[in-house]
């Protein structure tokens, strides 16, 4: 209980300090993560569901922070690199509605969690690419929550998340594979844009 | 608590076995796909859960979710919670996690004598709080057994060769059938605890099928993905070429 408020306090403390200043990656984390929870717990709308709402706060706390198109590539493969720039867009653009998706759907679960960000390895502060590992503290058992970040400019951007051991990235190369073998980039697209219109006309409870 | 350490020797001498058999099991190379030789009868089965959840699994964990007070239901969740923190202090204590496995004792001990049986979480408050979850498929793990290939067991879902095994002791050996010696109890009791496991998870079940294009296959890559990364608690490596145990004398 006591690490829990003590994780608050620091965060709230950090908020105004960050300006111009370069954050250390795991301060990163810990900002944009607190950001997000902050937002959800403040507002009766996301957590009663609002697709609209979840979307827009995905859309202005958490996809600037995101390396899509690297996202993207890796979860694609080699032929990402074949893929002519109409593909790519339509591709892009498709996987976001789906991440989104995802996304919105793991964040009605925010309640009462708490973010830990644990120190960061010794000797990784000079990397450009490291992993920053959370836990999501709450009512039940902790969640694991590890991110990859690349350095770009001062700042940092995410390529990859995982979630109680299962990296995204990973996740989606497997979801992926089939469309791909079969039919190329354009299958796969045809079937996410299938998936992402199906969400859409679902009924959200 | 000399019963639990006899059994503990049994298991060990299990895993001698088991690790013999998961060489003859196991493949040239763990890529994903070809750590699943038999996909064919596990989408059945995959199929006949997904089926038995939707009819009954999932509407009864819906119905006692509406019925049963909160306040019930997290006295079920905290009494089975004891008695699996119990088995996972067993298994740290097999991986030779001495200071883990003290820690989970004591919660076992706080929530036991001051928490009604396990009923109440009170270890929690105190600050001892539950790390991490062990059974003795990680344990086995542990130890360098590879998992050998995936396994979907009819009604409890995703496993491999491995941690079927090692379920099966989990179940002979340790949680319910400890409590509860009668044959009757304890089927019931294991039908409440499964019920309760279902119930936490109606809303991640949610999340997965928005994302999912192959469910199955999503399932799959998580189990593995996931099974290895607690076995390794939470830090795999890229290749998976030395044990988790190995690792930890090197370090």
């Amino acid at each position: 209980m006591h690490r829990r408020s003590l994780i608050l306090a620091l965060s709230l403390l950090g908020l105004p300090a960050l300006g111009a200043e370069a954050l250390t990656a795991d301060a990163f984390v810990r900002q944009v993560s607190s950001d997000v929870i902050e937002a959800v717990k403040v507002d009766k709308a996301i957590q009663a569901g609002d697709v609209n709402r979840i979307r827009a706060l995905v859309d202005a706390k958490v996809m600037p922070h995101v390396n899509f198109q690297r996202m993207t590539a890796t979860s694609v493969g080699p032929q990402w690199r074949a893929a002519t720039a109409e593909q790519q867009k339509r591709m892009l653009e498709e996987f976001k509605t789906l991440m989104v998706n995802t996304y919105s759907g793991a964040l009605t679960q925010v309640k009462d969690q708490a973010v830990m960000v644990k120190p960061l390895r010794a000797g990784s502060t000079e990397l450009s690419e490291l992993v920053v590992r959370t836990e999501v503290r709450g009512k039940g058992d902790p969640i694991q929550l590890d991110y990859r970040l690349e350095k770009a400019g001062e700042g940092w951007k995410i390529y990859d998340v995982n979630v109680g051991g299962f990296w995204l990235v990973d996740a989606y190369k497997g979801q992926f594979a089939k469309d791909l073998s079969v039919g190329g980039l354009d299958a796969l697209i045809a079937r996410l844009s299938d998936k992402n219109k199906s969400l859409a006309a679902a009924p959200k409870n | 608590m000399k019963a639990v350490w006899l059994r503990a020797g049994r298991c060990l001498l299990l895993a001698g076995l088991l690790a013999a058999l998961s060489a003859c099991a196991s493949l040239p190379g763990e890529g994903l796909s070809r750590s699943d030789p038999w996909e064919t009868v596990n989408r059945r089965v995959f199929e006949f859960n997904e089926m038995v959840d939707k009819a009954a699994v999932k509407p009864t964990a819906q119905i006692y979710q509406a019925v049963v007070p909160r306040l019930i239901r997290s006295g079920v969740d905290n009494f089975f919670g004891n008695i699996a923190d119990f088995w996972s202090s067993a298994n740290l204590a097999l991986q030779v996690k001495p200071r883990p496995a003290l820690e989970m004792g004591m919660r076992v001990l706080v929530n036991t004598f001051m928490g009604l049986g396990g009923i109440l979480d009170v270890a929690d408050e105190m600050g001892l709080e539950r790390s991490s979850v062990e059974d003795f498929g990680q344990t086995l793990g542990y130890w360098g057994i590879r998992s050998g290939p995936y396994l979907v067991l009819p009604l409890l879902g995703p496993s491999t060769l491995r941690d079927a095994t090692g379920l099966a002791l989990d179940f002979k050996d340790s949680g319910v059938s400890m409590v509860w010696r009668d044959a009757r109890d304890r089927n019931i009791a294991t039908g409440v605890q499964l019920l309760n496991a279902r119930v936490k998870l109606l809303n991640a079940g949610r999340v997965l099928d928005e994302i999912a294009l192959d469910k199955y296959l999503l399932l799959r890559d998580a189990y593995l993905a996931r099974r290895k990364s607690q076995i390794y608690d939470g830090d795999p490596p890229e290749d998976d070429a030395a044990p988790a145990a190995f690792r930890r004398l090197v370090r």
